[in-house]
């Protein structure tokens, strides 16, 4: 049993999410930095689709009732289990009433928790994942929340550490045009590969939304009926800055679309830190 | 039909209208290609998601686009009865607008016949569409910052009915006590693309 005892700016219960049921106005929610929640699950010998915690801007500081092996992901911060300082990407050995502490990350924007065995809330519609746009899956995790410990079958890994490259200050996101790019003027696309956007303060696990250079529409005034969305399409609203869509995305949008972040590299967009740069590059088709 | 890549993994499929839409997602459904992972229908768009482990975008495509012309029945889901008390908020408003009693409001509504076009919004809001004409009307100017679920509602040319509680700008005609939305149930949804649906007056 783990008992949250701060949980930092925010903490959350994630895991890769409910797929398929977008029809039904669910979106597919789960963890915003999938490869850094699978990369903590195997660490600590977990099918990497076990639920574990995303935690935004650090500050997490969690009790253990029980001895566990856990593991932290994703954007680096210093990691204490008691007084003692240990390491990120790397198995963690807790003992029975062990304080684990997170600073806040030097670079990027969220950081996994995953314990062996997973996080064993009981899961909505197949999946334990916090969806802040629907309402469905747990609630955030506020002070005095008690999480239980799922139990594992699986072998222990054999690894003690997994090396992880440093995130770029300003990462390059490749965006593959459509479904909507014939909405935009014939520079837009150029526009939106040209110079950096900046990572708006207002950002959250719905979208990141970008201020630089405008995106015009051919017929500014032609509306859009609703449409499905897909994670990582750049939205557009009429004031031409895009919001790139991460986990908990609306599922069906009123702006057109004028290109999709290729899926490889999502997990760069989920560490976006608000005042960040970034650039698109165009992807091979 | 014009079809747009969204993604490596899906198309969006522009049709006509929601009839199109409804006839290929009936269409997809029941052929239910081996590389089919989702299709999430909007009102003049189908979103069809595949496995790319299986097919390609190219051959997604073309296989979507040799559908289009098949006869399909849109109705192969069981129809959905939806019991009403109407005592809502806006029903007087409402027959004032569209200048007709309440009783001839209600009396449309139970009449029309309608079909679940998509969802959105909400987990299980589906949009319905068969709204008598004379029931269209535009978006309350002022949404209301809580609806109970269970809220039968209109807005547009859709009707609908409020899932959970929630903010919304439809005009209310009454409620029902019928969960349109569980969680706990398989499907959780009752109001999900294709599926036929009409209103009963409950006193």
């Amino acid at each position: 049993m783990i008992t949250i005892v701060d949980p930092g700016p925010q903490a959350l219960v994630q895991d890769m999410g409910r797929p398929g049921l977008a029809k039904l106005g669910v979106g597919c929610s789960g963890a915003a930095d999938r490869r850094s929640l699978a990369l903590a699950n195997r660490l600590v010998g977990n099918p990497e689709t076990l639920a574990g915690v995303e935690i935004t801007f650090g500050g997490l500081v969690a009790r253990f009732a029980e001895p566990a092996l856990v593991a932290v992901t994703g954007a680096p911060c210093s990691v204490k289990v008691g007084a003692r300082a240990t390491d990120m990407y790397s198995p963690i050995h807790v003992r029975a009433g062990d304080e684990l502490r997170l600073g806040r990350p030097s670079a990027g924007l969220r950081s996994y928790l995953a314990v062996r065995g997973g996080v064993d809330v009981p899961p909505v519609l197949g999946s334990r994942a916090t969806d802040l746009l629907s309402g469905l899956g747990p609630e955030p995790l506020a002070a005095g929340a008690v999480l239980p410990i799922g139990v594992s079958t699986e072998d222990y890994p054999g690894v003690d550490l997994a090396p992880q490259a440093p995130y770029p200050a300003e990462p390059e996101l490749r965006v593959l045009p459509g479904p909507r790019a014939n909405w935009f003027t014939d520079d837009a696309l150029q526009a939106l590969c040209g110079d950096a956007y900046e990572v708006s303060p207002s950002s959250n696990r719905i979208g990141v939304r970008l201020s630089g250079p405008v995106l015009r529409r051919r017929e500014p005034d032609r509306e859009l009926p609703p449409e499905a969305m897909v994670l990582g399409a750049l939205q557009v609203p009429p004031s031409g800055q895009p919001i790139l869509f991460l986990a908990d995305h609306p599922v069906t949008g009123g702006y057109p679309v004028i290109g999709v972040v290729e899926p490889q590299d999502l997990h760069l967009a989920a560490q976006l830190r608000p005042g960040q740069r970034i650039r698109f590059r165009a992807a091979a088709p | 039909m014009q079809v747009h890549r969204c993604g490596r993994d899906a198309a969006l499929v522009e049709l006509s209208g929601l009839d199109e839409v409804l006839g290929l997602h009936a269409a997809l459904r029941a052929e239910e290609p081996s590389w089919l992972v989702e299709l999430v229908p909007a009102a003049t768009t189908l979103l069809v998601r595949f496995d790319r482990a299986l097919t390609t975008m190219d051959r997604a495509i073309e296989h979507v686009a040799a559908l289009e012309h098949s006869t399909v029945d849109g109705h192969d889901l069981g129809e959905v009865v939806i019991p009403v008390r109407y005592d809502g908020e806006d029903l007087a408003a409402v027959a004032s607008r569209a200048g007709m009693t309440e009783a001839e409001v209600v009396e449309r509504h139970t009449r029309a016949r309608y079909t679940v076009a998509f969802c959105g919004f909400a987990p299980g809001f589906g949009y319905l569409t068969g709204l008598d004409r004379e029931l269209w009307l535009p978006r309350r100017e002022t949404p209301r910052t809580r609806v109970p679920a269970g809220s039968i509602a209109l807005a547009d040319q859709y009707a609908g009915v409020y899932p959970r509680s929630s903010p919304g700008g439809w005009h209310i005609l009454g409620s029902t006590h019928l969960a349109v939305w569980d969680v706990d149930r398989d499907p959780p949804a009752l109001l999900v693309p294709g599926t036929p649906v009409r209103f009963e007056v409950v006193r």
